[in-house]
């Protein structure tokens, strides 16, 4: 009976604070907006095949470089492919990249973080030094180095496996390429910030408390430790999340990791960029330009929400 | 103050092992040859043969990595493949002039946007001045350089012929306006943020509120009192970005055709031209943790509170 009172209890408390996060977070209008846009993006990209009039690789020449119309709302390119349904298929490419690579990102950086903050000593050292050098490494440049190397590699692995051949000849292999490439250079930064965190807890009494009463350490982390620290990692996952939106078009801009057919908006603004100075040049570049700034932006403004909702006053 | 120095610049030399290991690595198992790049697909195998032994490329990784090392402890960075008999330290150096300038300009253009914006926003806070400088701010950080990029030029070139797109002429000439434009407003960006929330931190500060109170003037206070507390975490930023100053942006510079370090190491990727490719990974991470470790010493000069073991 009693316990039951705890549960009832524990879950009005829990909703009474989602309640509270929520007001406090739509306070921000500006976040309210982000994750609207940031919902749009994931709806679009999860339902693309439905919603692309035409298919990415439908090549028309007898419709070629044609401005906005009934038929092809945004007009097509120099093969007469429907820039619409580019842009639709490349928010996909968006929705698997971004999410997959932060998700590797954040894990490996809270893994090696918590992992250096709280035992210390070599453990420390080693991981602390290993962000060091990935840190003073050009970023950019070694995912170009770990996507140039990986990539050959990865295709030929998973040709070897028969039933995934389709998977390769649908660009699967240079999404989890630019993945791979993301999430190696995307972890030092939060290893970096929850090591501090942790560093500032473990000093608290709350936590020498639980080790009084011994508590494991994977409890002290995982109860004392990781909730206090929650904040900052939230938020700076939202940010990440728009970071590897740049990087992944960045990439795919330089011609490496995702290319065309592939749909990628990196890769339909480089395909496009040759139109720089033509009267299509707003829907051809500058719309995909746009789309990619806009959703950086609205996981930018939903980091900063998070920020003041999760933040004590 | 003087062994932690000295602890930070020991460290360096087994960072720079390490990193050129990974590079040397990264490059030797990665795909493309730089003497098939260099004598084309269809070049006879005996040919091949012979310029990969004259090149040493033959040689198993350990050697031609201990040999790439010991070179470079002599101040060889051995020659580019791709612009063949050219040494790589000339061949950066030379590219290294431009970036630098190009940069420094950048990095000037938006320290003196970012500031007074920053402090405007931070004047202002909550009202409708503060809510247009951190949106504008926001989309700035947002927008990467290669979607703003075609938009200016469309209309600064292209439409309305004011500005030349691109190009390099010096720091001096009217080329330059254009990718400083696109440029700075991540750093402006940026800058802004940082001025306007360590403004308002400051601002909130008792020693403010006596200064207030004993009636000095509301520039006084703001100059004299805030925004020297202000700036000092800008300091790590700029910092930071001076570091960076070294590696150029290998995306802006192939735009608007700045021949500077960043399109170097850009082209040489695509002829796998390895030696320089490696030279350039040094040398970012050398200005990378000396940048870093300037931005600590000088931080203790300007704010007497920090303390180093």
């Amino acid at each position: 009976m009693a316990e039951l009172i705890n549960t009832v209890g524990e879950n009005v408390e829990r909703r009474w604070r989602w309640q509270k996060f929520w007001q406090r977070f739509s306070r921000n209008k500006l976040a309210v907006a982000g994750l609207v846009l940031a919902c749009l993006m994931f709806f679009t990209g999860i339902f693309a095949p439905w919603l692309a009039p035409y298919s990415y690789t439908e090549i028309n020449l007898d419709a070629v470089e044609q401005m906005p119309s009934l038929a092809h709302p945004l007009g097509t390119d120099e093969l007469g492919r429907d820039q619409l349904s580019r842009i639709i298929w490349g928010a996909r490419t968006a929705v698997i990249v971004a999410p997959t690579a932060t998700f590797f990102g954040v894990s490996l950086g809270l893994l090696f973080g918590l992992l250096a903050g709280y035992y210390r000593g070599w453990v420390e050292t080693v991981i602390m030094r290993l962000a060091d050098i990935l840190f003073a490494f050009p970023g950019i440049l070694l995912a170009i180095l770990i996507a140039a190397t990986v990539q050959t590699r990865i295709e030929t692995w998973l040709k070897g496996f028969e039933a995934l051949e389709g998977f390769v000849k649908a660009g699967f292999a240079q999404v989890i390429v630019v993945i791979l490439a993301l999430s190696a250079v995307g972890w030092p930064g939060m290893a970096r910030l929850v090591r501090g965190q942790v560093l500032s807890l473990r000093e608290q009494q709350f936590v020498e408390a639980a080790w009084a009463i011994g508590a494991k350490p994977w409890r002290v982390i995982t109860r004392h430790i990781l909730p206090n620290a929650m904040a900052p990692i939230v938020v700076s996952t939202s940010m990440s999340m728009g970071g590897a939106i740049t990087a992944e078009a960045g990439l795919s801009f330089m011609g490496i990791g995702i290319r065309p057919p592939t749909p990628s908006w990196g890769a339909l603004i480089i395909d496009n960029y040759s139109f720089w100075r033509s009267p299509a040049a707003p829907v051809l570049l500058w719309l995909p330009a746009l789309i990619v700034g806009a959703t950086v932006a609205a996981f930018n403004f939903i980091g900063d929400g998070l920020n003041e909702a999760l933040s004590p006053d | 103050m003087f062994t932690y120095v000295i602890r930070r610049l020991l460290w360096l030399p087994f960072l720079l092992l390490i990193i050129a290991f990974i590079t040397f690595a990264l490059g030797l198992y990665g795909p493309g040859d730089p003497v098939m790049v260099m004598l084309g697909q269809h070049a006879n195998p005996e040919a091949v043969a012979r310029v990969r032994h004259e090149l040493g490329l033959d040689r198993p990784f350990l050697v031609q990595y201990a040999d790439y090392i010991w070179k470079a402890l002599h101040g060889d960075l051995g020659e580019s493949l791709k612009y063949r008999g050219q040494p790589v330290g000339r061949l950066l150096g030379k590219r290294l002039i431009v970036t630098v300038q190009f940069n420094a300009v950048v990095i000037a253009v938006g320290l003196a946007v970012g500031i007074p914006l920053g402090i405007l926003a931070a004047l202002n806070h909550n009202n409708l001045i503060d809510y247009s400088i951190v949106a504008l701010t926001v989309a700035g950080i947002s927008l990467p350089i290669f979607a703003i990029a075609p938009m200016a030029m469309w209309f600064l070139a292209a439409r309305f012929h004011l500005l030349p797109s691109g190009g390099w002429e010096g720091i001096f000439s009217r080329r330059i306006i254009m990718p400083t434009l696109v440029l700075s407003i991540g750093p402006a960006a940026v800058f802004v943020r940082q001025t306007r929330a360590n403004m308002l931190e400051v601002l909130s500060q008792e020693y403010v509120r006596t200064a207030r109170a004993k009636g000095l003037r509301e520039r006084t206070v703001i100059v004299i009192h805030a925004l020297r507390n202000a700036l000092i975490p800008l300091f790590t930023i700029f910092g930071l970005m001076l570091g960076g100053l070294v590696g150029g942006g290998i995306i802006t510079e192939s735009i608007f055709g700045i021949p500077g370090i960043g399109s170097l190491v850009w082209d040489a990727f695509g002829a796998r031209d390895y030696p320089v490719i490696m030279a350039y990974t040094l040398l970012v991470a050398v200005a990378y943790t000396l940048a870093n470790l300037l931005v600590d010493v000088c931080y203790r000069f300007i704010d007497p509170r920090i303390r180093y073991g």
